[in-house]
């Protein structure tokens, strides 16, 4: 199943609306680098909301995707990790790292725009 | 619904398959959402080894019962090149894919029940149980 990608500003957000098979998973990290530097986006967040597993593979692709996007000069939140899957990654020992986290698009969104302002300061002075 | 469900793994997307019938056998016989969630996991990781080092096998999820206790049985076989070092694969960190090395020792962690029988060139069997609390 394909995960949409909207646009909003200079962020991306993708959608995750159901369980995704491996391959999918790595069709979105392709399409969101693909995207982060077509639109010129400074922000992703991957809403992972609707997912009800989190496994090592899912874990190991977000982390991947997050770090590519990093080095196509975009940040990247991961948002909606509900109680229970954040319960069962601690479990089995998966980790997202240094990967920023929150709790909703919302969060997600606020934690980004203050991010990108911080990076606009320096630039500036 | 039938106690014993049969899901065939070979392609990925069987994975996810195999993981929602789990989740739905548990959520059938009352385990919580955090068990449900656990199991789906450890079924998860187990499925994607199949796919990873045998490409075909089965999953096979049943209820059991001891005494008055009841839970989930899980039995993840494949006719695939069997694992070299047991011992090394049960630790975490250890891979010889594209993973994380928790795949084995994260789901035995997560089942109360955990056994795997290999043997090279043979293939492996996974067995593990997860009981209602």
């Amino acid at each position: 199943m394909a995960v949409p990608i909207l646009k909003q500003g200079n962020v991306l957000i993708a959608s995750i609306q159901a369980a995704l098979s491996d391959r999918d998973l790595m069709k979105l990290r392709d399409e969101l680098t693909d995207s982060v530097g077509r639109f010129r986006s400074r922000g992703v967040v991957i809403d992972v909301t609707a997912l009800d597993v989190l496994d090592s593979f899912a874990t190991r692709t977000i982390r991947g995707i997050a770090y590519t996007a990093k080095l196509r000069g975009a940040t990247t939140v991961v948002v909606g990790i509900q109680p229970d899957v954040a319960f069962g990654m601690v479990q089995l020992g998966l980790a997202l790292e240094d990967v920023p986290t929150a709790l909703d698009l919302e969060e997600g969104l606020t934690h980004l725009q203050k991010k990108m302002s911080k990076k606009a300061r320096y630039r500036v002075g | 619904m039938s106690d014993e469900v049969h899901v065939p793994i070979e392609h990925e997307m069987d994975v996810v398959t195999a993981r929602q019938k789990g989740r739905e056998l548990a959520a059938a016989n009352g385990f919580t959402g955090t068990d449900q969630t656990l199991l789906a996991l450890a079924i998860s990781e187990i499925a994607r080894n199949i796919v990873s080092y045998a490409e075909r096998g089965e999953v096979v999820l049943s209820v059991v019962r001891d005494g008055v206790r009841r839970g989930i049985m899980v039995v993840a076989r494949d006719e695939g090149p069997g694992i070299a070092d047991i011992e090394l694969a049960m630790r975490d960190g250890y891979s010889t894919a594209r993973s994380l090395g928790v795949g084995l020792p994260g789901a035995k962690r997560v089942m109360d029940d955990f056994q795997v029988d290999t043997s090279p060139g043979k293939g492996t069997t996974v067995t593990m149980r997860k009981w209602l609390r």
